[in-house]
């Protein structure tokens, strides 16, 4: 973990994405005191996410407007089709730029430009997903000075993913999906 | 030394490019969302072939060719027709049945990129026997994009996308006859843009041009900052008429506009307001 206290969580997950994020978000209390910002590539809209995991997470969970300002205590779910990026003051921008990696939202698009705007004060984590989406986003949040953790590829759902951006980013560690849940609780109480 | 961390050198680099573009061209991206237009032009350089957006801006200022190839990078939005199905069945049984009220009727169309939604609108006036009562401003700041949207001709592989929203959004007639097919493309037919003035505008720079029913301005203020957006809205303000209609992309808001006050929600789960008496 970098010295920095994090101010920022960003969650990339795809094939599997479902039964990955129920076992980490709804542990996170509903004063988690970070906003936790999420890309699922979902195939088109309405996704469901935000209405499943209301019901499963004690956080309040939204498909943010454009330039909503982040939140703790609150996941942001991409909305299907736009790309869910941060501004520099911890705002939201969304944008209907070409797909990256045949994803739109893409878990790069929200990394880089979340590491831009948290630089070292970023925790990405990438999960289960079968193609390579992530892995860019993850080195630019260590080359900003942010720590990322991986879903361990020998027991992901989908191993592609996560073993594509360990193999982008050595500085990435991989972790049990238990393991990911503890390192969001600790990191949030620093 | 404890000074305050300095400011990244590409985010200097960015500032004096867009810089640049503006003092030379008069086209300013000062105010656009930071986050995207990034992007863009991290993108822009990789492909044309720049180590660093300072060797981009020499070019920019010496070459007017260079001016081109990079707004296309910066301007370029990607839609369907019919996008958003739900916004234009809303259109149709919501917002159609107030404009049949208006003898004659003025409708525009901010930031219509390739023109998939000015000919979405073209197509929905048409079915609702409007389209000849109507004028139809369709802007953007981007000549090339402005070209296509005026040839209204588009691949055919984006046909089948067009033609599901087309039924989705209440279409009353097959979107097959409004094209015919070529060289794997599909040209719309001449008389939807009969009504249709392509005009070169920007909502950074320009003025209000005319007085107008509906705006239609979705997914273009996304790349805005928040200055820049209350720019525009203003604009929109005061180019509707009394009780005229604006919509927005389905995830834009006028919530922080400080121009809220002046819209009522008319759909709100499709981002269609109504400007208000005063």
């Amino acid at each position: 973990m970098s010295a920095e206290p994090v101010a920022a969580v960003v969650i990339g997950a795809s094939a599997g994405a479902v039964q990955a994020l129920s076992e980490i978000l709804p542990r996170l209390p509903a004063d988690y005191p970070l906003p936790v910002l999420v890309v699922v590539h979902v195939p088109s809209a309405p996704s469901g996410l935000t209405t499943l995991f209301s019901t499963k997470c004690a956080m309040a969970v939204v498909e943010p407007d454009d330039k909503e300002m982040l939140a703790p205590g609150t996941i942001y779910f991409a909305p299907p089709g736009y790309h869910l990026l941060v501004e520099p003051g911890g705002s939201v921008a969304l944008s209907a730029d070409e797909p990256v990696l045949y994803s739109r939202p893409s878990i790069d698009v929200l990394f880089e430009s979340a590491a831009d705007s948290f630089g070292p004060a970023l925790l990405g984590i990438v999960l289960t997903g079968a193609n390579e989406d992530g892995a860019r986003g993850a080195a630019q949040i260590v080359a900003q000075g942010g720590s990322v953790l991986v879903e361990d590829p020998a027991t992901a759902y989908a191993a592609t993913m996560p073993a594509a951006a360990l193999a982008h980013c050595p500085a990435a560690r991989a972790l049990s999906l238990d393991a990911i849940c503890e390192a969001l609780i600790s990191v949030a109480a620093q | 030394m404890n000074e305050a961390p300095a400011e990244p050198v590409e985010d200097i680099e960015i500032q004096l490019l867009l810089e640049a573009l503006y003092q030379r061209y008069h086209f300013d991206f000062r105010h656009y969302a930071k986050s995207s237009i990034k992007r863009r032009l991290r993108q822009a350089r990789e492909q044309l072939g720049f180590a660093t957006f300072s060797a981009m801006q020499e070019k920019v200022l010496h070459s007017e060719a260079m001016v081109g190839p990079l707004l296309d990078y910066l301007t370029v939005q990607v839609s369907e027709m019919f996008r958003d199905p739900g916004y234009f069945k809303a259109m149709r049984e919501r917002v159609v049945p107030h404009l049949r009220t208006y003898p004659s009727l003025k409708i525009w169309i901010a930031g219509c990129s390739h023109g998939e939604e000015v000919y979405s609108f073209a197509i929905m006036l048409l079915e609702e026997g409007l389209l000849d009562r109507t004028m139809i401003y369709a802007t953007d700041i981007n000549p090339g994009a402005l070209e296509v949207a005026r040839s209204g001709v588009y691949p055919l592989d984006r046909i089948a996308a067009f033609t599901r929203n087309h039924q989705q959004a209440g279409g009353k007639t097959s979107l097959a006859d409004y094209y015919t097919t070529a060289y794997g493309r599909a040209v719309f037919d001449k008389k939807l843009r009969a009504q249709v003035v392509f005009s070169d505008h920007s909502l950074v720079t320009d003025e209000v041009f005319t007085e107008c029913q509906l705006v239609s301005c979705r997914n273009v203020m996304i790349y805005f900052d928040r200055t820049l957006q209350d720019r525009a809205v203003g604009l929109f303000r005061d180019s509707l008429t009394r009780r005229g209609f604006l919509g927005l992309g389905s995830k834009e808001t006028l919530r922080f506009s400080e121009h809220a006050a002046a819209f009522t929600d008319f759909v709100r789960e499709e981002k269609i307001y109504q400007r208000g008496e005063a």
